[in-house]
C-alpha cells in the first residue's frame, strides 16, 4: 500500500519486481525491433551476424536500406501526406466543435455531444467498410445520374483520407475542448471591454490560449493518422501509406529493413510525442 | 500517580538531516482535551503520525494506557484520528462510513447496524445513515468523521486540524461542539491547530510547539499569563513587542530602555537577565489602561502620554494605535465602556501599564519568525 | 439567441453535422440497408435478411463471433488485472520524478505503431525467433520451438496492444484518491485487502470501465494482432468481415457481418456502462 503504511520487506520487494518485470514486458517487443534493424544478416533473429548499418544506407542488392527502398520511401510520403491533410481537417473542426459545445446552449446539446463521441466506440473497421460501401454508393449513383466518374470516392488516399479523419476529430475535438473549458470567459470580456469586437476578442485573446491545444491535437492527429491500421486497410487503393505496405511486406516474410523503417518510426513519434509534452510542460 | 492514556517519552524524528520532532515528551491523563498548538512546519503533525503509527519515530517511546504501540501497526492501534480534511470514504454511505471499522472487526451486521444508529443519535444526526458524504454540510460531516472514530471506542481520539477547512462562524460554533462531544464521549482528545483561540478555548492542557521542540505545556491561562518563552508570549495572544537594553536590575524588577528610548519598568519573572543584556519586552493590548489625564494611572509603574496615530475599530476587539512622544508606536485595546466611544485621530492620551504586565526574556529571533 | 450569435451557431454547427452525417451516421445506415438486400441476378437486389441468415445458420461464423466476443471479454479482464498493480503504483507508491518517468514509459508503446509492437512479438516468439534460440542455447529444447500462432500468443499481443488504454484511467482516477482516505481505512482496522475491496477499488470504478471499455473495443475490432500472432487458427470476426470485403468481393454479406460486430459492441459498451452507472460523456469525455 501507500508508503505511510508499513508492510513487510517481501511484499515490498515483491511488488517492485512485479512493477519491473512489466515494464520489461512493456520494452521488450520495442527493444528487439530496434536491435535486429543492426544485425548483418537476411533475417531479424538470432544468432547475431554482427553489427551493420545497411539496412539503413545500404543500396546494393540483397541489402537496400531504408533510405534506397524506393517503395518504403514512396509510402513514407504517402502516409505524410495522409496524416497532414487528416491533421488539418481534424484540428480544424476540433476547434469549431470546441466552440460549440463550449459556447452554445442549443436542444438536444447532450446528444450531439453523445453522437461526436461515437466514433470512439465504433470499431475501427466497421467505420472503414461504413465509409467505403458508403462512397461506393455514392460514385455510382453519381456516374449513373450524370456520367462522371468520380476517382476520390473510389479507394484511395482520399478516402484513407476521410476514413482518419471521421475518428481522429473526436480525439482532437476532446483535446481542444479540454483547454477551452478551462479559458477564464472574463478574459475575453476584458478584451470586449477595451474595445476588441466579438472576433477580435476570439482571435487575438482565445485563440492563443488555445495554441498549445491545437499544436497538441495536431500532432495527436498525426501520430494516430500515421499509425492507424484498421480503417485504413479498408480504404486502402494502390497508393499503400507505411503501415499496410509494411504489413504486406510482413506477409511475406521480413529482413531487418522492416526493424530499420520500424526504428526510425519509433524515433520519429517519439520525438514528436516528446516534443508535445515539453510543450505542455512549459506551461 | 493518575492514569496516563498516552504517553510520549523522549520522540524524536529526523528525516535526513532535518529534524522534525526534538526530544519532545508529555502524557495526557484519561479523558482530558489536550492540544499541541504551533505554527505549520513545526513538527506537530510529524508527532501525530507517529502515534497514529504511519511514521515510524527515530527514537523515543510512545506508549497508550501504558503500553508501548511502537510495534503495532496502524490498523491495531487502539487510537483513531480524524483526519485534516476528514477522509470520509466518498464511496459510501454515512452508515457505512461508520460501520467501516466495526466491520473491520468481524461485528454482525445488526449490531454494527445498532451501534451506527446509537452514535448517530449521539452526535444529534439521528436518520442520516443512507445520506451520501457530499449531502452533508460541513459541520454534519466533521460530526460524522468523529462518530466514525468514536464508534470504535478508541483509547486516544487524534484530531489533525479538522477544523481548518470551515468558515469562521462555523469554526466558532464547531469548537463548543467539539469540546461537549468530548465531554459526551468521555475520551481522550489530543488535538492540533495552529489557531491558538481553538486550543485556548477547547483544551484542558495545552502544548505550544516550535521547531520540533515543546516551549511550554500548561493550560490556557499558564500560557496567557504566565508565559515561559519568548515565542510563547509573541504566538499565544497579541503582544507590542520592543527590543532594549537592561538598565538597571533591582529584586525581580527590571528597567529596561528601548531601541527608540523609550524607558520603561518590566519583570522577568525570574529569569535572571542582568543589566547590560539585550532583552525583548512584551505588553499586551489588553493589560495596558487608556485614559484621559495621568492622575488616572497613577497607580501603574509604567505611564506615557500619546497621541491616536489611528483606530483600528472592531467591534469588542478594537484597538488603538498611540504615537508616545518619542515617537515609539504602542498598540492598546480601546476600553468599550463608552467613555471612548468619540475618540479620533490626533486626540491626547495617557497610557498605563504595570511592570508586572510586561514581560522581559533575553533577545530572541523567535517572535519574529512567527510572522514571517 | 442574438442575430450575431445565431450566425455564429450556424457556422459552428454545419461543420458538425456535415462530419456527422456524411461519415459517420449515413454511412452506417448505408452499411446497413447494404446487409439487408439479397442478390437475386447481375445489378438485380431484393431485400430480405438473407445475409444474417447466412450468419446465423453457418456454425463457422457463429463460433468465430462467439470466440471473439468471449476471447475479446478475456483480454480485457486480463489487462485490467496486470495493468491495475501498475496503476496503484505508479498513482500511489511512485513520487516524484519516478512516478513521472514510470508514467511516460507506459505511453511509450502507444507512440509506436500497432504494426511495429506486433512485429516486435513475432521477432520474439515465432520459431526462429530470440525466445526459441534462447531455449536451443540454454539446453531447454533441442529443435526450434515454434510459440507464434496460438490463441497465447494472441493474448499476449492484444494484452500488449490494449495496456496504456487501461492504464492511463486507471492512473489517473486513482491518483485523484487522497492519501487520508487510505490511511483512514488503516486507522479505523482495514487491512490492505479491505482497503483496496471497500476504498481503491470503489473509487477506481470510472477509470475501470472507461479502461474496459476502450479495451474491449479494441480487442473487438483488431485485425493486425489476429492474423499475425494467432495466424490462420485465430478465427477473429475482423478477418471474416475483411475476407467478405476484399477477398470474396461479397459486400452484403461483409456489411451485415459489420453491422453485427457494431451491434455486440455496442450492446456490451451500453451494458457495461448501464451495469456500472456510468454514462459516455463521462467515461469518454
Amino acid at each position: 500500500m501507500i508508503p505511510t503504511i508499513r508492510q513487510p520487506r517481501l511484499v515490498r520487494y515483491g511488488y517492485r519486481a512485479y512493477v519491473a518485470l512489466f515494464f520489461l514486458y512493456l520494452a521488450l517487443p520495442l527493444v528487439v525491433v530496434s536491435v535486429f534493424a543492426f544485425n548483418n544478416s537476411q533475417f531479424p533473429s538470432l544468432p547475431w551476424e554482427g553489427g551493420t548499418l545497411a539496412w539503413f544506407f545500404g543500396s546494393e542488392r540483397p541489402m537496400i536500406g531504408v533510405f534506397h527502398e524506393r517503395p518504403i520511401l514512396r509510402a513514407l510520403g504517402n502516409s505524410a501526406f495522409i496524416a497532414f491533410f487528416v491533421s488539418l481537417m481534424a484540428v480544424a473542426l476540433g476547434a469549431t466543435n470546441a466552440f460549440l459545445f463550449n459556447r452554445y446552449d442549443f436542444r438536444m446539446k447532450s446528444f450531439f455531444y453523445m453522437l461526436m463521441l461515437l466514433p470512439l466506440v465504433i470499431p475501427g473497421i466497421v467505420l472503414g467498410i461504413s465509409i467505403l460501401v458508403f462512397s461506393s454508393t455514392a460514385a455510382n449513383g453519381i456516374e449513373e445520374t450524370i456520367g462522371w466518374d468520380i476517382e476520390a470516392l473510389r479507394p484511395g488516399l482520399p478516402l484513407v483520407i476521410l476514413g482518419q479523419f471521421s475518428f481522429v476529430t473526436t480525439i482532437v475535438t476532446l483535446v481542444i475542448s479540454a483547454r477551452l473549458h478551462k479559458f477564464d470567459r472574463s478574459l475575453e470580456e476584458a478584451a470586449l471591454n477595451l474595445g476588441a469586437s466579438h472576433l477580435t476578442a476570439v482571435r487575438t485573446v482565445t485563440l492563443p490560449f488555445l495554441l498549445p491545444a491545437l499544436i497538441g491535437g495536431f500532432v495527436v492527429a498525426f501520430l494516430m493518422s500515421f499509425e492507424n491500421f484498421n480503417t485504413t486497410l479498408m480504404l486502402v487503393g494502390s497508393d499503400a501509406p507505411l503501415t499496410i505496405a509494411m504489413f504486406d511486406r510482413m506477409k511475406e516474410g521480413s529482413t531487418p529493413l522492416l526493424n530499420a523503417v520500424s526504428l526510425l518510426l519509433m524515433i520519429g513519434s517519439s520525438a514528436l510525442a516528446l516534443m508535445m509534452i515539453a510543450l505542455q510542460r512549459k506551461e | 500517580m493518575t492514569l496516563q492514556d498516552l504517553e510520549i517519552q523522549n520522540l524524536t524524528k529526523t528525516f535526513d538531516a532535518f529534524t522534525a520532532v526534538d526530544n519532545v515528551s508529555f502524557s495526557v491523563p484519561a479523558g482530558s482535551f489536550f492540544s499541541i498548538l504551533g505554527p505549520s512546519g513545526c513538527g506537530k503533525t510529524t508527532i501525530m503520525r507517529m502515534v497514529a503509527g504511519f511514521i515510524d519515530p527515530t527514537s523515543g517511546d510512545i506508549r497508550i494506557k501504558g503500553r508501548s504501540v511502537l510495534d503495532v501497526p496502524p490498523n491495531k492501534r487502539p487510537v483513531n484520528m480524524v483526519f485534516q480534511h476528514l477522509a470520509l470514504f466518498p464511496m459510501m454511505n454515512i452508515a457505512d462510513n461508520i460501520g467501516y471499522g466495526l466491520r473491520r472487526k468481524g461485528i454482525a451486521q445488526d449490531e454494527i447496524t445498532r451501534k451506527v444508529g446509537e452514535v448517530l443519535e449521539r452526535i444529534g444526526l439521528p436518520g442520516i445513515g443512507q445520506r451520501k458524504v457530499n449531502e452533508l454540510s460541513g459541520g454534519q460531516k466533521q460530526r460524522v468523521a468523529i462518530a466514525r472514530c468514536m464508534v470504535l471506542e478508541p483509547d486516544v481520539l487524534l484530531l489533525d486540524e479538522p477544523l481548518g477547512a470551515l468558515d469562521l462562524k462555523l469554526r466558532e460554533h464547531m469548537k463548543i461542539e467539539l469540546k461537549s462531544l468530548q465531554a459526551e464521549f468521555d475520551t481522550t482528545f489530543v488535538y492540533i491547530t495552529h489557531d491558538q483561540s481553538e486550543a485556548l478555548v477547547m483544551s484542558d492542557q495545552i502544548a505550544v510547539m516550535n521547531n520540533g521542540r515543546f516551549e511550554q505545556v500548561g493550560t490556557g491561562q499558564d500560557l496567557y499569563y504566565r508565559p515561559e518563552t519568548a515565542f510563547v508570549a509573541g504566538f499565544v495572544g497579541d503582544s507590542n513587542r520592543w527590543r532594549g537594553k537592561v538598565t538597571r536590575a533591582e529584586g525581580g524588577q527590571l528597567q529596561i530602555t528601548t531601541e527608540a528610548g523609550l524607558t520603561m519598568t518590566g519583570s522577568d519573572q525570574g529569569r535572571g537577565l542582568s543589566v547590560g543584556a539585550a532583552a525583548d519586552i512584551y505588553v499586551r493590548p489588553e493589560a495596558i489602561r487608556v485614559g484621559r489625564s495621568a492622575d488616572e494611572l497613577s497607580q501603574f509603574e509604567n505611564t506615557m502620554r500619546g497621541t491616536v496615530s489611528s483606530i483600528l475599530f472592531n467591534g469588542a476587539a478594537s484597538r488603538l494605535i498611540v504615537r508616545a512622544e518619542n515617537g515609539q508606536e504602542i498598540e492598546a485595546t480601546l476600553p468599550q465602556s463608552g467613555e471612548f466611544s468619540g475618540i479620533s485621530r490626533g486626540d491626547a492620551l495617557h497610557l498605563g501599564w504595570s511592570g508586572e504586565q510586561a514581560n522581559a526574556f533575553a533577545a530572541s529571533d523567535d517572535f519574529t519568525k512567527v510572522f514571517e | 439567441m442574438r442575430a450575431g450569435s445565431k450566425l455564429g451557431f450556424i457556422l459552428l454547427f454545419s461543420p458538425l453535422i456535415l462530419w456527422l452525417g456524411l461519415l459517420i451516421i449515413i454511412p452506417h445506415i448505408d452499411m446497413f440497408l447494404i446487409s439487408i438486400r439479397e442478390r437475386v441476378g447481375v445489378g438485380k437486389y431484393d431485400t430480405s435478411l438473407a445475409n444474417y441468415l447466412t450468419f446465423f445458420r453457418e456454425p463457422l461464423y457463429m463460433l468465430t463471433f462467439a470466440r471473439t466476443a468471449l476471447m475479446s471479454v478475456l483480454a480485457t479482464a486480463l489487462t485490467l488485472v496486470i495493468g491495475f498493480p501498475v496503476a496503484f503504483y505508479i498513482a500511489k507508491i511512485a513520487k516524484g520524478r519516478l512516478q513521472s518517468a514510470l508514467f511516460l514509459l507506459c505511453l511509450v508503446p502507444f507512440w509506436v505503431s500497432e504494426l511495429v509492437r506486433t512485429f516486435g512479438w513475432m521477432i520474439l516468439l515465432r520459431e526462429t525467433g530470440v525466445f526459441s534460440s534462447l531455449l536451443q542455447w540454454a539446453g531447454l529444447a533441442d529443435q526450434p520451438v515454434e510459440m507464434l500462432y496460438n490463441d497465447v500468443s494472441m493474448m499476449v499481443g492484444l494484452v500488449y496492444t490494449s495496456m496504456l488504454f487501461m492504464v492511463v484511467p486507471l492512473i489517473t482516477t486513482m491518483e485523484s484518491l487522497d492519501d487520508s482516505v487510505i490511511e483512514a481505512g488503516y486507522d479505523l482496522g482495514g487491512n490492505g485487502i479491505s482497503v483496496m475491496r471497500e476504498i481503491v477499488i470503489p473509487h477506481a470504478m470510472p477509470g475501470i470501465v472507461s479502461g474496459s471499455i476502450v479495451v474491449f473495443m479494441l480487442s473487438l475490432g483488431n485485425y493486425l494482432t489476429p492474423t499475425m500472432l494467432g495466424g490462420k487458427d485465430s478465427l477473429w470476426f475482423t478477418e471474416l468481415i475483411y475476407s467478405q470485403f476484399i477477398v470474396r468481393f461479397n459486400w452484403e454479406l461483409g456489411a451485415a457481418f459489420g453491422f453485427m460486430l457494431l451491434l455486440l459492441s455496442s450492446i456490451i459498451v451500453w451494458g457495461t456502462l448501464k451495469l456500472s452507472g456510468q454514462t459516455l460523456e463521462k467515461t469518454m469525455g
